[in-house]
């Protein structure tokens, strides 16, 4: 560990974490630090808990053992709606907008808890200047990178200090996934942590500083980019 | 042709009575996918809280709105969060089920409470008074409230979903119940909001219906057909389909009921049973929430 400037506060962070669906154990001791204004990225073959890590940690998935703390207070154990209260957005991996609402509606309910901070309808939309264009549309009728603008806006409209993103590129044409992540400093530039899940590993490590690889509920590898080699990924993501 | 005029207007505004009763029906489907089998029940429960309270107080029954209403509403608040909540989930048998079994307690405590007989709330001359249109032509005044109660109560409703955070919030919650937790919105609070709702709304289906005719302590199953149909007819979870849904049952019922008296019923199932073979999403199907 080399050139650090100040000493990092720790945004998120989790400690022997393990969540279980039924006998399948999905993740057996998940030790994760994310600092504050940090960009992370989590990868991983499919089934190595990244998106079960995610729901945990927002408290969709109950843990089975384990902390997870915001800011250094506990948030394990406690219910979605009061873990967003505190500043944890995720973004769905699917999107999941809510069908019956317009853009807007989906992105005024994002705003449901009152969190105070930067983002609001006005800096979304100038984010994401197509959202504004397709307001009053329903969200089901936006292309698929429009709805992971709409997804990510509706996410930024709690004003989170850790904003989780799932599968943030998954189905989108490379054109598209290249303008979704064009927005990712001027979030992080509000102040706002991110942890990335991403299937694109050379993708993963061009936009993180630290990237977490999983492998059948483990951190198998954990490094910066410039730190972790072709080949420790290539052993972490697929085993020996 | 005058006679017909007369019987189908009487026909669309006693739909105004159904689509009350419907309306709770359709409201607990549409957000919750709750399939109340005590509905009905809770119509006959609320009509039977009125009787109580109009003799002694010496109230109007109209009166007995203000008071019944919003009990029912805070009794179905308690009902969905501390009951119908713990049986919801991704299988739709559990609160089938619970609310079956709540029919049966409804029903028997008023059988116990109140004897087989039927009741009903004396409105006076209301019950009979009429307004004439002109040319022979004249609506009663009972179905026209029963119509206009209605048209306050879906049309309030439909305000609350499309104007409010909170409606907002209620069909998020029907169309995705976990998503909507990641936005800070606690879905079993929303629940049991709209629960209280569907009790208010079938509290004045109930009191209304009181009025209009005798009430025995186990007729809320009919009464929970006739809403069924009428939700049916409309299109599943749609408000203003309901009202529709309501009129196209009031003006069968009163067309066949015209051409003799026994038919009244059955034409209002043949009603239903046509619009379930040519229309089988209702008339006015909706693939989004509460429209």
């Amino acid at each position: 560990m080399s050139a650090d400037p100040a000493p990092l506060r720790e945004a998120l962070s989790t400690h022997a974490l393990n969540a279980s669906y039924g006998d399948f154990r999905a993740l057996r001791g998940i030790d994760f630090r994310l600092h504050a204004g940090e960009a992370v990225a989590l990868i991983g073959a499919n089934g190595s808990g990244k998106s079960t890590f995610m729901r945990t940690v927002c408290g969709l998935m109950p843990a089975a053992a384990g902390e997870v703390r915001l800011d250094g207070r506990p948030i394990g154990g406690l219910p979605a709606a009061e873990i967003v209260k505190r500043g944890v957005a995720l973004v769905p991996e699917g999107r999941r907008l809510f069908a019956s609402l317009s853009v807007e509606e989906n992105l005024r309910l994002g705003a449901w808890t009152g969190r105070a901070g930067p983002w609001s309808l006005e800096s979304v939309y100038a984010l994401f200047p197509v959202l504004r264009e397709r307001r009053a549309q329903a969200a089901t009728s936006l292309s698929g990178g429009q709805q992971q603008m709409a997804a990510i806006g509706r996410a930024l409209m709690s004003n989170p200090s850790v904003l989780l993103c799932d599968e943030i590129s998954l189905g989108l044409a490379p054109i598209v996934v290249r303008d979704v992540y064009a927005a990712l400093p001027r979030i992080r530039a509000q102040g706002c942590a991110v942890v990335i899940v991403e299937q694109d590993i050379a993708q993963a490590l061009r936009v993180a500083d630290r990237v977490y690889c999983l492998q059948e509920g483990r951190v198998a590898l954990e490094g910066r980019p410039c730190d972790v080699t072709r080949e420790q990924i290539s052993l972490a993501y697929f085993g020996v | 042709m005058v006679e017909w005029i007369n019987t189908i207007l009487q026909g669309l505004l006693v739909g105004g009575l159904y689509a009350l009763l419907a309306t709770g029906l359709a409201l607990s489907f549409g957000i919750m996918r709750i399939v109340n089998i005590a509905h009905g029940d809770f119509a006959v429960l609320a009509a039977y809280a009125a009787m109580v309270i109009v003799e002694p107080f010496g109230l109007h029954p109209l009166a007995t709105l203000l008071i019944i209403v919003p009990a029912m509403a805070a009794f179905g608040y308690a009902l969905q969060r501390y009951v119908l909540n713990r049986t919801v989930g991704h299988d739709i048998m559990p609160p089938l089920l619970a609310t079956f079994g709540l029919s049966i307690i409804v029903q028997n405590l008023l059988l116990s409470v109140f004897s087989a007989d039927t009741r009903s709330l004396r409105a006076g001359t209301l019950a009979t008074d009429s307004l004439a249109l002109g040319g022979q032509v004249a609506v009663g005044v009972l179905p026209l409230l029963e119509m206009s109660a209605a048209a306050a109560v879906i049309g309030s409703l439909w305000w609350l979903f499309r104007r409010t955070p909170v409606g907002g919030a209620m069909r998020a919650t029907s169309d995705d119940p976990e998503t909507v937790q990641l936005m800070g919105v606690d879905n079993h609070r929303i629940h049991a909001l709209a629960m209280a709702m569907a009790m208010a709304a079938v509290a004045v289906g109930g009191i209304f219906l009181a009025m209009h005719t005798s009430l025995g302590p186990s007729d809320g199953s009919l009464r929970l057909l006739y809403a069924f149909e009428a939700v049916i007819i409309g299109g599943l979870g749609s408000l203003w389909g309901a009202m529709a849904g309501g009129m196209v049952l009031g003006v069968a019922q009163a067309i066949g009921h015209k051409l003799d008296p026994g038919w009244g019923t059955l034409a209002g199932h043949l009603a239903f049973l046509a619009v379930l073979v040519l229309r089988p999403d209702g008339l006015f199907p909706v693939r989004r929430s509460m429209r």
